[in-house]
């Protein structure tokens, strides 16, 4: 549905993206993650047709969005980072507008304004003037006013920033929803967000892909190391040693003081430590109180993908 | 055109719901009336509107721009330009849009006026056709100035801004043809041609010359066109 190749957008000497690449397929939700200036907006910016690539092509839907921008934009639905909305027109209104200007017949308009409306839930301000609503409901217009046409691609440029907790609860769940029936990218630098609503991953860095995959994949394609939090009864010295001892295990800290503590264990990917270290827990007599295994998180793959030194 | 026409009654909608149209209806009737009233009191009144519209070339330079800051330059700073340019229309379709919005409403404050006419049809035996073409004429001119304020409202996200721009742009070219006496030649001839106001002094008399209709509606089309370029220019930022 969406074909990108070899992207590049230059503003004067600095390149914003370089060389992107990727496709996302029918009914796939692809998250687009990256520090800010990585290049997300850049790119978005590009298949929605608002700005051209200095080189390189891209397709959304079988059309050229430089050669074909206005078929291609008939089938694009777009959320701008900043929610663009008149803030004197009434929501009502201001979808009639857009779904004018977007081509629509009269019929199919109203029967969409309803649907979306539904949608998005804004019954009780159909009426209201934009400029009056708050920041969440001013979202839900945003959202509204890019699924009004049916489009089969809809670009998110981080639709849940700047939203109370709740509304970014229910806008998430909002897009998950529109995944299957839209093809959908979605931006963002929220990263449990990704692994929550996306089928895939890009992880953007300085303009270029560093990447693609699904959250579980990339998560357990990079964890170079196995983490373990202990929580054990027992002499906390003694434990500290003869955790330090058990082959594979790299480094041990420690938190919390006392007869109970806390230990944090890295090891070697594929060391296995963790029955070993069960086993010597209770060998000792000491008391195991819990012991678990854990997953490196998008936000550690993000930071070490993303981070020079670690690179 | 269809988008064209939307987007026109979009912004013809949104004009006339905010209180700046009548305020601005207002000013100009309120001059007008004035200088009307000075026109006919004189010793050797004559029946024309000759007196209000003269004056209206310079409220015009100052009560456009005033129309149009808003068109473009609010668009930048509300973020819409963005979901227009990203909507399957063209850029002159918005162009054209909101010109003839704000031609609608520059014609609009023009409508209060008619009133003056009819007095003048009661108590005297004005000539028609210095009245007509003399309201050609100011809509021609309306447009020029109009087209001057569209492109300042599109170089930035200001609306004070893009109305100052307009404004000293607009005064410059309608006193420019007062330096044509104290230069010479080609120069001269060159002040007197780009000179907004200078064209509009035949239809006043109630001359419909080719050559100054002509001159309005290209200068109008040039500067609807630099502001299409301005536009397509944020698509290479």
């Amino acid at each position: 549905m969406i074909e990108v190749n070899n992207l590049t957008k230059y503003y004067g000497d600095y390149p914003a993206i370089e060389g992107v690449s990727f496709t996302v397929n029918k009914g796939e939700i692809l998250g687009f993650l990256g520090p800010n200036a990585a290049g997300k907006t850049t790119t978005m910016r590009i298949l929605t047709g608002f700005m051209p690539p200095t080189s390189g092509s891209a397709k959304v839907a079988g059309f050229d969005v430089v050669d074909n921008s206005l078929e291609a934009r008939r089938h694009i639905g777009y959320l701008p980072e900043t929610v663009p909305l008149y803030t004197e027109m009434t929501v009502e209104d201001y979808l009639d507008f857009l779904g004018n200007i977007r081509g629509m017949e009269k019929g199919w308009r109203k029967r969409r304004i309803e649907e979306v409306i539904d949608i998005t839930r804004l019954h009780d301000y159909r009426s209201s003037l934009i400029g009056k609503l708050s920041k969440g409901f001013r979202q839900r217009v945003g959202i509204a006013q890019a699924i009004l046409h049916e489009p089969d691609v809809l670009i998110m440029d981080e639709p849940t920033i700047g939203i109370d907790p709740i509304q970014v609860v229910e806008t998430r769940s909002l897009i998950k929803g529109l995944g299957g029936e839209h093809t959908l990218i979605l931006s963002t630098h929220i990263l449990p967000e990704v692994s929550m609503v996306c089928d895939r991953v890009i992880i953007i860095h300085e303009g270029q892909v560093v990447a693609i995959d699904t959250p579980e994949n990339l998560s357990e394609r990079l964890r170079g190391t196995e983490r373990i939090e202990l929580d054990v009864r027992g002499p906390a010295a003694q434990v500290m040693t003869a955790l330090r001892n058990v082959s594979g295990v790299r480094e041990v800290t420690r938190t919390g003081e006392g007869d109970v503590a806390s230990y944090y264990i890295e090891s070697n990917t594929g060391a296995e430590v963790a029955e070993e270290i069960a086993g010597l827990v209770i060998g000792h007599g000491w008391g195991l109180l819990r012991l678990q295994p854990i997953h490196m998180s998008l936000e550690e793959i993000f930071l070490r993908l993303t981070d020079p030194e670690s690179s | 055109m269809k988008n064209t026409l939307t987007i026109a009654w979009k912004e013809t909608k949104t004009y006339f719901a905010s209180p700046m149209a009548y305020i601005i209806m207002a000013v100009y009737a309120g001059l007008a009336a004035y200088y009307f009233v000075t026109s006919i009191s004189g010793v050797l009144p004559e029946a024309t509107v000759r007196g209000y519209l003269i004056p209206s070339t310079l409220i015009f330079a100052l009560l456009s721009p005033v129309i149009t800051m808003r068109l473009l330059a609010e668009e930048q700073k509300l973020g819409t330009l963005e979901l227009l340019m990203t909507a399957p229309i063209r850029d002159y379709e918005i162009v054209l849009g909101k010109f003839l919005a704000a031609l609608a409403s520059l014609v609009s404050i023009l409508i209060p006026t008619v009133y003056l006419v009819f007095l003048l049809f009661l108590f005297g035996t004005p000539d028609a056709g210095p009245i007509l073409s003399g309201y050609l004429g100011l809509v021609l001119f309306g447009m020029a100035t109009l087209s001057v304020g569209l492109f300042a409202s599109s170089l930035s996200a200001n609306q004070i801004l893009s109305a100052v721009v307009a404004m000293g742009i607009l005064l410059i070219l309608s006193v420019i043809d007062l330096a044509s006496t104290y230069v010479s030649g080609v120069f001269s001839e060159l002040a007197l041609q780009v000179s907004l106001t200078n064209h509009f002094q035949d239809f006043a008399r109630g001359v419909i010359d080719t050559h100054h209709v002509v001159f309005y509606l290209i200068f109008t089309a040039f500067l609807l066109f630099l502001t299409v370029r301005s536009l397509e220019s944020r698509r290479w930022r």
